[in-house]
């Protein structure tokens, strides 16, 4: 829906929708030229992917730009941000900014790890459904239909209190109420591949159907899941941090976004600073990956809507 | 003709909704019998008597096999028996009404709230497009989309309420006032009253945690509203209307937002899934006395009939209203194709 | 399809504007009564005082119901309340009570002998008929179990006459009289309670200044004056709001604006924000009450004696309470507060010197420290605002002396649950006082008799013969200056075996509008309201 909101137009026809790219390496590299020169002349995608590497430095680098240990205590407890504690310090007397560096790690690991899972998973039962048809997939699409009647993050919550508070438990609710989302599209995708002429040649040729499957339905349904990807990750990071809030998620003293505002509620007229940072940080990387999943998908596909 | 087929499309969309509610009731029906070791344990605590285990193994009948359990609550749920909350003692079918109520009235809000601002954000940047009011517009929506709800509950609380002191931090209404739920919306009531006292104090206390819950939808809303604003401006019939010389503004208001209608009509039914998650969320930051918290407080006591039938009764609605918007989405534009899902 | 969604819009403005313009009603509002907003944590669970161990459920339910004999208002000692006076028998082992006369229930029934008995045999008889609705916990903690058990105290409660009521025990035992006065033991109106006793914890009938009116779920419940109160001129409040809201910071944003008159649960750090204000005031109460970490003495390395010393040395109780408690706490040395006779003055803490532990570890043989889990509670405690918290920052001074730990949480009844059967290495636990006697916290929480899982009271599992020959003296003993003594010998054995680290005990703070008058808090928690005024 953002497709029309994204100030550049950009030539469709750099996308196939043809047979995938697996022909001639030229070709290959032309198209990722192209690909890239678009996407550099694309601001959102442009803007997202920047917060994304930023943040994604962040992590791997947190000991290096980080003055302190997470756990680290100093004698200023709720210090206001200063030159010595850029964020400030919290009840503890640990260093914000410190904090909020290492608390990327958790947010993308988990966001990663999540949506990876839900990507696998998902996949795997679409490509069933849409590939085999039948009973499998009245009985896949049901499945998906009962997962998406709860609002995502009640499922959540009703997973971890079955499973039980802790950041994997978190994960793993978080990657079983995404896995409908890739189901159902890479579900679509099947189907509309599955007509084109040159599978039903494949198929009339006597190709395999494992072949089919990883020649062509794959590597042509890889573009979609990647946007929706991109954009299914935002969504992890916030339910992460919601999940983190509620005190489901994370626990102490891991220096996870949601938690650290559960904390801050407390302090929320002594200390403000202690719930701004960590807020933001939540929603600036939600922002870059939602910037840069509109980008991405207003590059592959202009047509395509959520 | 289109009237039987409407009818057709109704009833098959009626008897989807079959599977997919007794799907959730297994998963909510799971959410007991997946717990580690022996329920009962689990949900009275370890100090519990042998009396009070039994007492609970035979409210949720755990003392037979899996699916008879299964089907027992199946039977129990369509007799309307939502269980009995293991804290207060108390059917849950007579204590969710008014937390049911609380949620509904701030969802209400929050659409409205959405709707309002979205359509009227997205008319602005699709108006000017290319403006600094679209550019600006569309900031506001990008970021609202991206805007987690609990920290933007918190931030409204502490800059509103606390350092401005515009709007109350909590609640529904001022305990001071003597109101009592009749139907337990506040606004509903208190205008049945007439007590505009009330009316005035319990808007006041909606504003808050309905424009934090209200924030996203209200983003999508404003980009789906633009993008088919800018779809119909496009179309030659309102360039004709524009040729012929009708004002722009009169051209965008009659013309445009009608065809522009479907679309949000549809978005506003997804978004509602988002809001009653975000309801946990929001009634947990307003001290909101709604179903989110109720659910909330329920996991925190591990009242798992509560946590169970809490969940089950939001997922119920919320498949009820997407069904709801599906139909009136078929009755306003016949066009779409009954056969497809 | 233009027709059908100009009627859909217009429905929809039809139902929005009958929604705004409503219809006319009565004007309820303009009342002058008095009412009061008391700002809390939690909604109660139930209103029956016999069925409620937590204290949210207690608050409200000491408004409504009155006990037999009751504390003086400042301290734990004890004064007639229902009864006027009563007498014991040489060998403890009767007790007659006199009540007072014209005392009428809410519901208009007579409060007399008859109801005390009534209310003494549901409570104590688990075949009674009315013995429902919940479980009765407190009956069977304070009187050694119920009728028929081995330990149970009370023989039986019979009406001589109409104001004379008799209880006869089994064997004398110290504080009865004090346990008699604990909230939990408030007597209700035996015409209420048959009518259903099931929900009667939702529609609670007794005596007290307040009488119950409504009760919003999750929100708030509302008591009326109990206009023939018999305290003349009491209660001066016409209505009492009890208001949850869960979080400590937004209830005290709500005490700022002025929606609410007075809270507990206040965040330690809001305390000099409430100093501040001058349309605040403060009231500090010295809890009854101790935070600890036990050490379950019958997990490896924690049965090791000098390793429990050790941890007592790496524990920096200034430093925590700088850091969470803001100061209102004073460092714990033995297990109970020095407001409770029986306070042995003449112990030393262990001083904080990460060294002495160091060294301490490596003559029990861990030279190198070791790992283990450590149990933190997530709810806020009167005597433990931040559970985890203060886990984390003992954590970081263990781990200086090589003891690493994994902290563990889990919902409060989950802990309950856990720690009450052993399963935890060490855990922060607290306790609250009942009664204000130094049985309530010794023997409740270190002797053998209360390792039993599971639900140990004694969650260091500490087994000390020693200690229990001196606690069961002490506990058929009537003199006090007799118990007092061995229970100063108690708090040095405990001392120097240390199944604990005993951490502080907090000051309570309660935050009111600089309008209200007459409150006094109470060292128990206990709620005195009927003499709160508004100016």
């Amino acid at each position: 829906m953002a497709s029309e909101s994204n100030m550049v137009a950009v030539p469709s026809q750099n996308i196939p929708s043809g047979p995938p790219l697996t022909g001639g390496s030229p070709d290959k590299a032309e198209a990722i030229k192209d690909f890239l020169r678009a996407f550099l002349r694309h601001k959102s995608a442009l803007i997202g992917s920047i917060i994304v590497l930023m943040f994604l430095l962040m992590a791997v680098i947190a000991p290096l730009i980080t003055p302190y240990e997470y756990t680290e205590r100093s004698q200023e407890l709720l210090a206001p941000p200063s030159a010595d504690h850029w964020f400030g310090t919290d009840e503890m007397g640990r260093d914000l900014f410190t904090r909020v560096v290492y608390g990327s790690r958790i947010s993308l690991w988990v966001g990663f790890v999540a949506i990876s899972g839900s990507i696998i998973i998902g996949s795997l039962l679409g490509l069933i459904a849409g590939f085999y048809g039948g009973w499998r997939d009245s009985l896949i699409s049901r499945f998906f239909d009962i997962l998406l009647a709860f609002p995502g993050i009640l499922l959540a919550i009703a997973i971890v209190a079955m499973l039980g508070p802790g950041l994997n438990n978190a994960l793993i609710a978080i990657a079983i109420i995404n896995i409908p989302t890739f189901g159902r599209l890479m579900r679509s995708r099947v189907l509309s591949v599955k007509e084109e002429d040159y599978i039903l040649a494949a198929r009339a040729m006597g190709m395999k159907n494992s072949r089919i499957l990883w020649k062509h339905i794959l590597p042509n349904s890889w573009t979609p899941i990647m946007v929706q990807g991109t954009l299914g990750f935002a969504t992890a990071v916030i339910e992460a941090a919601a999940l983190g809030f509620l005190g489901l998620g994370a626990q102490p003293p891991e220096p996870e976004w949601g938690t650290m505002l559960s904390d801050a509620r407390q302090y929320i007229q002594l200390a403000p600073w202690t719930m701004i940072f960590p807020g933001l940080a939540i929603m600036l990387t939600v922002l870059g990956f939602n910037l840069l999943g509109d980008g991405l998908r207003d590059l592959f596909d202009p047509r395509m809507k959520r | 003709m289109v009237k039987t087929e409407m009818l057709a499309y109704t009833i098959r969309r009626i008897l989807m909704l079959i599977p997919v509610l007794i799907g959730m009731s297994i998963i909510t029906f799971a959410i007991v019998h997946a717990i580690p070791g022996d329920p009962a344990k689990t949900i009275a605590g370890e100090k519990a008597t042998p009396e009070q285990l039994q007492e609970i193994r035979e409210s949720l009948g755990l003392d037979k096999p899996a699916y008879i359990q299964y089907f027992h609550y199946l039977g129990d749920l369509l007799r309307g028996d939502l269980g009995t909350s293991l804290i207060t003692k108390v059917p849950i079918s007579e204590e969710i009404g008014p937390f049911l109520a609380a949620t509904a009235e701030l969802t209400a809000a929050s659409m409205l709230i959405a709707v309002f601002f979205g359509v009227n954000l997205g008319i602005l940047s699709a108006w000017r497009q290319n403006s600094w009011w679209d550019y600006s517009a569309m900031l506001i929506a990008l970021i609202g989309v991206s805007m987690p709800v609990f920290w933007l509950g918190l931030m409204e609380q502490w800059f509103f309420a606390q350092e401005l002191g515009w709007f109350p931090s909590n609640g529904r209404i001022d305990a001071r006032m003597e109101f009592e739920g009749i139907t337990h919306f506040y606004v509903i009531d208190s205008l049945l009253r007439g007590d505009y006292a009330a009316l005035s104090d319990v808007l006041m206390h909606l504003i808050l945690p309905a424009a934090a819950l209200g924030t996203i939808p209200m983003a999508i809303i404003a980009r789906m509203t633009r993008s088919s604003m800018l779809e119909v401006m496009r179309s030659d019939y309102i360039r004709t209307a524009r040729a012929k010389g009708l004002s722009e503004f009169w051209v965008i208001y009659k013309h445009t937002l009608k065809n522009a209608c479907i679309p949000v009509l549809t978005v506003v039914g997804l978004q509602l899934g988002l809001l009653l998650g975000g309801a946990v969320l929001t009634e947990t930051i307003f001290s909101w006395p709604g179903v989110g918290r109720y659910i909330y407080d329920a996991i925190n006591s591990r009242n798992y009939p509560v946590i169970q039938s809490g969940i089950l009764v939001l997922a119920t609605i919320f498949v009820v209203i997407n069904l709801i918007v599906d139909l009136l989405y078929a009755w306003i534009d016949p066009r779409i194709q009954y056969g497809k899902e | 399809m233009k027709r059908k969604a100009w009627i859909l819009a217009f429905a929809l403005v039809f139902a929005l504007s009958s929604i705004l313009v409503g219809c006319a009603g009565n004007n309820t509002a303009g009342s002058k009564a008095k009412t009061f907003i008391y700002g809390r944590g939690a909604d109660s669970k139930a209103l029956d005082p016999i069925q409620v161990t937590d204290g949210e459920s207690i608050k409200v339910a000491e408004q409504i119901f009155e006990t037999l004999v009751k504390y003086k208002k400042e301290n734990t000692e004890v004064e007639p309340g229902l009864a006027e006076s009563w007498e014991t028998s040489k060998d403890g082992l009767v007790w007659t009570f006199k009540l007072r006369q014209g005392i009428k229930f809410h519901d208009g029934t007579p409060f007399n002998a008859e109801a005390v008995a009534y209310n003494f045999n549901r409570w104590m008889d688990k075949s009674h008929p009315e013995h429902k609705g919940g479980e009765f916990p407190y009956y069977g903690y304070m009187f050694g179990g119920y009728k028929g058990d081995k330990g149970h105290v009370i023989k039986s409660v019979t009406a001589v006459d109409e104001y004379t009521v008799k209880f006869e025990l089994n064997f004398p035992q110290g504080p009865f009289l004090s346990n008699l006065a604990m909230p939990v033991f408030g007597i209700a109106s035996p015409t209420a309670v048959k009518k259903d006793p099931v929900q009667f914890n939702q529609n609670p009938v007794g005596t007290g200044p307040f009488k119950f009116k409504n009760w919003k779920k999750n929100d708030s419940i509302t008591l009326e004056k109990n206009k023939d109160y018999w305290q003349k001129g009491y209660p001066k409040l016409d209505r009492l709001i009890f208001k949850s809201i869960p979080d400590n910071s937004a209830r005290f944003t709500a005490l700022q604006s002025g929606d609410i008159d007075m809270m507990d649960g206040l965040n330690p750090d809001d305390v000099k924000l409430v100093e501040s204000n001058k349309q605040l005031q403060l009231f500090k109460q010295a809890g009854m009450n101790v935070a600890y970490l036990a050490l379950n003495t019958e997990k490896k390395p924690l049965d090791h004696p000098k390793v429990r010393q050790a941890l007592n040395h790496a524990v920096n109780k200034e430093g925590i309470i700088k850091s969470f408690y803001a100061d209102l706490a004073v460092p714990a040395v033995n297990p109970m507060p020095d407001i409770i006779w029986g306070y042995n003055k003449e112990i030393k803490d262990y001083e904080y010197d990460l060294d002495k532990a160091k060294q301490l570890l490596a003559e029990a043989g861990y030279p190198n420290g070791f790992e283990i889990e450590f149990y933190a509670m997530t709810e806020p405690r009167p005597y433990m605002p931040n559970g985890k918290k203060v886990a984390e920052y003992m954590a970081a001074d263990f781990e200086k002396i090589g003891v690493k730990t994994k902290i563990v949480t889990y919902d409060w009844q989950t802990y309950l649950d856990r720690t009450g059967k052993g399963e935890h290495a060490m855990a922060l636990f607290g306790w609250n006082g009942d009664n204000g006697d130094p049985d309530n916290f010794l023997y409740v929480l270190l002797d053998k008799d209360n390792t039993r899982t599971p639900d140990a009271g004694n969650i260091a599992f500490y087994k000390s013969d020693e200690l229990h020959e001196v606690l069961i003296q002490a506990q058929r003993e009537s003199d006090q200056s007799k118990r007092s003594e061995l229970y100063m010998k108690a708090q040095e054995i405990i001392k120097k075996d240390a199944p604990w680290v005993p951490l502080v005990h907090a000051t309570v703070p309660f935050a009111a509008k600089a309008g209200v008058r007459g409150f006094v808090p109470h060292p128990t928690g206990s709620l005195n309201l009927h003499e709160v005024d508004l100016k």
